[in-house]
Parts: structure tokens; C-alpha cells; sequence
């Protein structure tokens, strides 16, 4: 089984998540910028943090044969602070880069004024550099964040096949459906989705145009719950070409988009020598 | 002919446009330089020299210096590999030995390598020494640093002795070309 998964904060997680991924058949990742925890103050905190998604990580995940990818933006809740906002100015550079396929996550966090200004700039972005855009839905008053977003989406004049709305559920998928943009679900502890209620819905809708991500970060998560997802679909009656569907080919054609991925076999030596400074640790 | 001359000749007509804008405007280059791989594509072009290595090159060569530090702080791996690259072709002096630094302090092997090209010979004894250590640590095969045979001196002999002991006394090897280096310093 190949498994790309299109929604993962790899920056929070340790290179032993790598090799368990690796091993689970994870082959390509796509990791958004987002927020860590700690709100950040000023740009240089997130030209250094976007550095590391098209250089730290890209290498770290080579050393596994895994493919990683970002998408780059300035999230909605750091949007919200005055200071950031030069982060905008220093967009354009990042999404020149070959490993970034997407702008994001960008859409609402709560829906404030600043929130709006910056997710319309940046779907404007995503327009100018022929990207497409990745849109994280909020976790508190989901619905009408969903509803608000997929408004925003229309007005912005991108193409709803260049959008991937992510961190649906039951009460929010069926809009995103009928809006024609492509289904993120995040398979996530306690919250978002688990892997059962997520085959129920694949029973519902069909797996066209559905991705599944673990949205792994710093939280309680876990970036083996695309295997189990993908488990949980053979022992619900899918077949194996459904859940290839969903586990590779639909993140594919959705990044794929960008003309950037790159999928390509990384050779055993790629990044490293006979030695390897990730294993080993710092020098 | 310079290396760099022949490199834009070989890129021919389809960077030319691109090296007008440049030099008109120094601030293109912000989109241009992280494009070079799908603009001009990534096939062998010369020598060493892919497609996209050489188009960075030549970009660089129609910057004013200063922006070239503003490349690199902005650049992926392959841009700033690009950058290492063709430093010792570009008219700059030393003003580039903190991009080498900089790249001597990731834990990229690939960058690491790559510090220790042509430009190398403007880092002073200490910091080479240092990068030629790094290097047998991390793993990275010595044949990538430049003028190796010649600037190899006790010093540095001594460095790697003391971590050959080290790895004697962790039940580890030391890569073969690290052995053979400390033999030619010891027979100098
Ligand atoms: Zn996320």
C-alpha cells in the first residue's frame, strides 16, 4: 500500500515518526504552514520557519525515501496580529519555489475582520502563482466557517477544482460537495474524525475527490492514522483500488495541480553519504 | 573563454530575455532564480553543469553582488547549491564567506559538501580545518574538498587523529579516505 499524506506539521514531529511512517508505506507528504503553539511576533520567525519546510525537512524525509512537499502561507490566527502581517510581503518568494504546491493553510481561525483581508490576499496569491490553495476550516463554529469560507472561495474567482477544504465532517461535507472543491478529512484523536466514522462517510459519498490526512502536529495526534483509515476502508468492503484513490491519487491530481510534485523514486543515497547526520544526531 | 561565458553560451537564446530583465530590474531575480529548474529545465547542460546549476549561475553574474546574499538567505537546497556552486566564478572577492559559514553550520551533508568547492580557499586554516573534520563525521566523502592534498597540515592531521581515537574506542571505523588522509600527513 502507498500512502501520501497530504496534510502533516512534520517540523513537530521526531525523525522515529519518519521511519514508522516510512515503514507504514507513506511515501509523500505535504506539510502546511501553520502555527506552533507558541504565536510568533514577527516575520523573521516565519521566513526562518518556512526555510526549514523547503530545506530541513525536505532533507530529513529523503533519508527515508519520503517525498515532502509544502504549502506556504500565513495562517488565520497569526493574521490576527498586527505584527505579522508583513508575512504577506515575503510571500511571493516562498511560493516561487519548487517545493511548494500550494498556498496554505489559509481560510479562519475566528472569523475577524483581519481574518478576511489576509484569506482574500492570499487566494489572490494562490491565483497569481497558479497554485493552488489548501483551506483549513475552524474548529469552533465549524459550520458557519465552512459556509463563510466556501463564500469567500466563489467571490476570490478561483477555480473550485484548485481548492481543497480541509477538516470536514459529517455536518460540513455536504456543502463542500455541492461547491465542487475537493473533501480534506483529518483523522485526528478525541477530535476532527476517526477512522470509523471516516469510512462512513466514504460509504455515503464515494471516495472521489476525498482526501484523508493526519494533520499530525504537536498535539495529541498520530501520523499513522492514514495506514488505519486506509486499514479500516479494506475491512469496511472498499477495495484496494478505492483505497489507492484516496491515499495516493487524489493527492496527487489535487497537488499535482501545481506542476511541482515531485514523485520521483529518491535513490538510497539521496542527501546522505556512508554516514548519516540525521541518525547520528547533531554534529 | 571563462567558464561563465561558455555557460551562457551553451543556455543560448532562452535565458537571454531573463538576463536583460535582471540586470534592468536586480529584484526579478527574486522569482526567477527559484524558478530556473521549471524555466529552463534540469537535464546535463556541460561539464558538471545541469541546466538549471548554469542558469543560476549566469543570473547571479548579472546581479549586483549584494544581492547575491539575499539569494542565498532566500534560496532551497538547490538554490543555494546552485549559489556555492558558482561562487568562484563571479567577481566577489571574499564578501561570500559567510554564505560558506552559513552552510558549514546546517547538517545538510549536501551543503556541507558544497562549502568546501572552489570559493573554500577563502576560508581561513581554522574554519577549513573545522569543515574537513565535519565532514569525516557526517559521513561526507573528503574527495569534495577543493585543493584537499595541499592545505591537509598537521593540524588537521592531528584533529583527525584524536577522533580517530575516539571512534577506536566507540568500536567504529573511520571512513577509508579519512585513513588514507592522516597516512599522507604522516609520511609529509
Ligand atoms: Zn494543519
Amino acid at each position: 500500500m502507498r500512502i501520501f499524506d497530504p496534510h502533516i506539521h512534520m517540523t513537530s514531529r521526531t525523525t522515529d515518526d519518519y521511519q514508522r511512517m516510512a515503514e507504514a508505506g507513506v511515501r509523500a507528504v505535504v506539510e502546511p504552514a501553520f502555527w506552533l503553539g507558541q504565536p510568533r511576533t514577527n516575520p523573521g520567525s516565519f521566513t526562518d520557519y518556512f526555510d526549514s519546510l523547503i530545506g530541513w525537512e525536505p532533507f530529513r524525509a529523503a533519508q527515508f525515501g519520503i517525498r515532502h512537499h509544502a504549502t506556504i502561507a500565513l495562517n488565520p490566527k497569526e493574521a490576527n496580529d498586527p505584527r505579522c502581517r508583513p508575512v504577506l510581503d515575503l510571500l511571493p518568494r516562498y511560493l516561487a519555489k519548487d517545493g511548494v504546491v500550494a498556498v496554505g493553510e489559509i481560510g479562519y481561525d475566528s472569523m475577524t475582520p483581519a481574518e478576511d483581508e489576509v484569506f482574500t490576499a492570499q487566494l489572490a496569491l494562490a491565483i497569481d502563482h497558479d497554485l493552488p490553495a489548501l483551506i483549513h476550516t475552524p474548529h469552533r463554529d465549524k459550520a458557519r466557517g465552512t459556509a463563510r469560507s466556501l463564500d469567500v472561495v466563489k467571490e476570490s474567482g478561483i477555480a473550485p477544482g484548485r481548492v481543497l477544504l480541509d477538516h470536514l465532517n459529517e455536518v460540513t461535507v455536504e456543502a463542500a460537495r455541492d461547491a465542487g472543491v475537493w473533501l480534506g478529512f483529518s483523522i485526528y484523536p478525541d477530535t476532527k474524525m476517526s477512522p470509523e466514522r471516516m469510512v462512513a462517510i466514504l460509504h455515503r459519498y464515494g471516495p472521489e475527490r476525498v482526501l484523508v490526512n493526519s494533520a499530525a502536529d504537536w498535539g495529541r495526534s498520530d501520523p499513522l492514522l492514514t495506514l488505519r483509515t486506509a486499514q479500516a476502508m479494506l475491512a469496511g468492503g472498499f477495495d484496494a483500488d478505492a483505497v489507492d484513490l484516496v491515499f495516493w491519487r487524489n493527492p496527487v491530481e489535487f497537488y499535482g495541480q501545481s506542476k511541482r510534485l515531485d514523485l520521483s523514486a529518491l535513490p538510497e543515497t539521496d542527501a546522505t553519504f556512508a554516514g548519516n547526520s540525521i541518525l547520528r544526531g547533531g554534529s | 573563454m571563462s567558464t561563465l561565458d561558455s555557460l551562457r553560451r551553451e543556455l543560448g537564446d532562452r535565458i537571454a530575455g531573463d538576463l536583460d530583465r535582471v540586470a534592468a530590474n536586480p529584484e526579478a531575480a527574486a522569482t526567477l532564480f527559484p524558478a530556473a529548474g521549471r524555466r529552463y529545465g534540469r537535464e546535463p547542460l556541460v561539464g558538471d553543469w545541469t541546466t538549471d546549476e548554469a542558469a543560476r549561475a549566469v543570473l547571479l553574474s548579472v546581479l549586483p553582488p549584494e544581492h547575491i546574499h539575499e539569494i542565498y538567505r532566500y534560496g532551497d537546497t538547490a538554490e543555494k547549491l546552485a549559489v556555492l556552486k558558482a561562487l568562484p566564478l563571479l567577481p566577489i572577492g571574499d564578501s561570500a564567506v559567510p554564505l560558506l559559514e552559513d552552510a558549514l553550520r546546517t547538517n545538510d551533508t549536501r551543503l556541507v559538501a558544497a562549502a568546501l568547492g572552489g570559493y573554500a580557499d577563502h576560508l581561513e586554516p581554522q574554519a577549513w580545518r573545522q569543515a574537513v573534520l565535519k565532514c569525516v563525521f557526517m559521513g561526507v566523502p573528503l574527495a569534495c574538498v577543493h585543493r584537499l592534498a595541499e592545505r591537509a597540515d598537521p593540524e588537521l592531521g592531528a584533529m583527525l587523529r584524536a577522533f580517530a581515537d575516539e571512534r577506536r574506542a566507540a568500536g567504529r571505523d573511520m571512513p577509508p579516505d579519512a585513513l588514507a588522509l592522516l597516512e599522507q600527513l604522516k609520511e609529509a
